[in-house]
């Protein structure tokens, strides 16, 4: 588990690609969003937290496609099918590398893309605790969905139609609770209920995973 | 006797051949009464005037819209434990038809709400999740219609299921946390003082009634023609082989 794990973040640096992509992706729609809404700090200030989560989550849905698309061209995952670790465990390692090179760089940078965004200065600690603690929940879904579409030959635009309404929960608490939390309230609540969702997906997702992925190399 | 004898296709056929023109017939009729009943026979709302007869649409295409989602999830856990594959062309059947119910109760809220509450729309936690509802049927519906191998399909499409009633119903609590709404609670309610005068209440359950009716009479007759269509696939299969 842990060589595949290695594997698969080496991979990810090596082939360029993958991982900063996701990070410039959440950058740039951190810059669209002002020059769409306009240049005044109070209401950046208010949408900030959002636009932040809804960021995350779009880059998240980036790099999900290619989880097990590129192992599943050349023969890998049947190989990975048939390795004496189960395949709940190749599910939990594959959501584990994605998290480690999509959520966490964004874990690292969303201080940043906060000032950028007007985030008063009390909300930064509530970003990044709230997405250290949601965006495996984003990897342990988004790893479901591309386990469900790996055997479809365009599967990336239905990707995101499956997984999106499943990052609803994720999204409400993340937000809200930065929210509260730039705003000076008691934040503690919907971060609990986010560290939740994050432990419940992380459990009980990879079961499904190999499910789907069995299913898909019948 | 038992009930997986319905399992077998050809029982299910010869079943639901002889039981739907009864349940259609039913519907129709159920659905007739309720609406004359209810457009024609009651009286204005004294504070909602004439707008209340939506209600007669709204509540029942609502409850059939989640119902639907609960009987495809029943469906997909027959299918998935079981393997019988009349219950997984049951819960693809059913789909479009809760679809339908989820964008009419969407729809006939917003033609109620334009004069009631002043907005087509409001981001209220029941609207929402509504929204969110409508939602999960169309990935359903497109994940069905992607996959090619039938029971490929059917299988990927129920663990789909099982795992987005979770997220559907965390969604419900999620919204509900995340804003206090406008939309009244529930429309039967048992508490006395709560619930409606008995001249709306009577001609609402036949139209709740009736529109159950209506969903199995679709779902019957939508599962008769994916079997139907099935077998003309394998005929096809079978004429080119020979």
């Amino acid at each position: 588990m842990r060589a595949l794990l290695l594997r698969d973040l080496r991979l990810a640096l090596r082939s360029g690609g993958g991982f900063g992509l996701s990070l410039a992706f959440f950058l740039i729609v951190a810059v669209l969003v002002p020059l769409g809404v306009g240049p005044e700090g109070a209401t950046l200030a208010r949408i900030a937290p959002g636009i932040l989560w809804v960021g995350a989550l779009l880059s998240c849905l980036l790099s999900l496609d290619r989880i097990f698309a590129l192992d599943r061209e050349d023969g890998s995952l049947e190989l990975l099918a048939t390795a004496p670790i189960p395949l709940e465990a190749v599910a939990a390692a594959k959501a584990a590398a994605h998290w480690l090179t999509t959520g966490l760089p964004l874990v690292a940078a969303a201080p940043l893309v906060g000032v950028l965004l007007n985030l008063p200065g009390q909300g930064t600690g509530w970003l990044v605790a709230s997405l250290a603690l949601g965006t495996p929940a984003l990897s342990a879904i988004g790893t479901f969905g591309a386990a469900l579409t790996v055997g479809l030959k365009r599967g990336g635009l239905l990707l995101s139609l499956l997984v999106l309404p499943l990052y609803i929960p994720t999204l409400v608490f993340g937000a809200e609770a930065v929210a509260r939390g730039a705003a000076g309230l008691p934040a503690a609540t919907p971060l609990l209920l986010l560290a939740g969702i994050t432990a419940g997906a992380v459990a009980l997702l990879p079961f499904a995973t190999a499910a789907a992925i069995r299913v898909n190399l019948r | 006797m038992s009930l997986w004898e319905y399992a077998n296709p050809k029982k299910f056929m010869e079943t639901s051949a002889r039981l739907l023109p009864w349940v259609a017939g039913l519907a129709a009729a159920g659905l007739a009464v309720a609406l004359v009943w209810g457009f024609f026979l009651t009286p204005d709302d004294f504070r909602q005037g004439a707008t209340v007869r939506i209600v007669f649409v709204h509540v029942p295409a609502a409850m059939m819209a989640i119902n639907a989602w609960v009987m495809m999830l029943v469906a997909s856990l027959i299918w998935l434990v079981r393997r019988h594959h009349v219950s997984a062309l049951a819960a693809k059947a059913a789909a479009p038809v809760g679809m339908v119910f989820t964008l009419v109760a969407l729809v006939t809220g917003a033609v109620w709400g334009q004069p009631m509450w002043g907005t087509w729309w409001a981001w209220d936690p029941r609207l929402t999740s509504f929204l969110i509802l409508f939602l999960f049927y169309l990935g359903y519906i497109a994940l069905w219609e992607a996959v090619e191998d039938p029971d490929m399909a059917a299988d990927l499409t129920g663990v789909l299921c099982l795992v987005g009633s979770v997220f559907a119903l965390l969604s419900r609590y999620a919204v509900n946390f995340w804003n206090q709404g406008l939309h009244q609670g529930a429309s039967l309610s048992v508490a006395p003082g709560e619930r409606m005068d008995i001249v709306y209440r009577l001609p609402l359950y036949v139209a709740m009634a009736a529109f159950a009716l209506l969903f199995l009479a679709l779902v019957l007759a939508r599962t008769r023609t994916e079997i139907r269509a099935r077998r003309l696939k394998a005929l096809i299969a079978r004429e080119r082989l020979a």
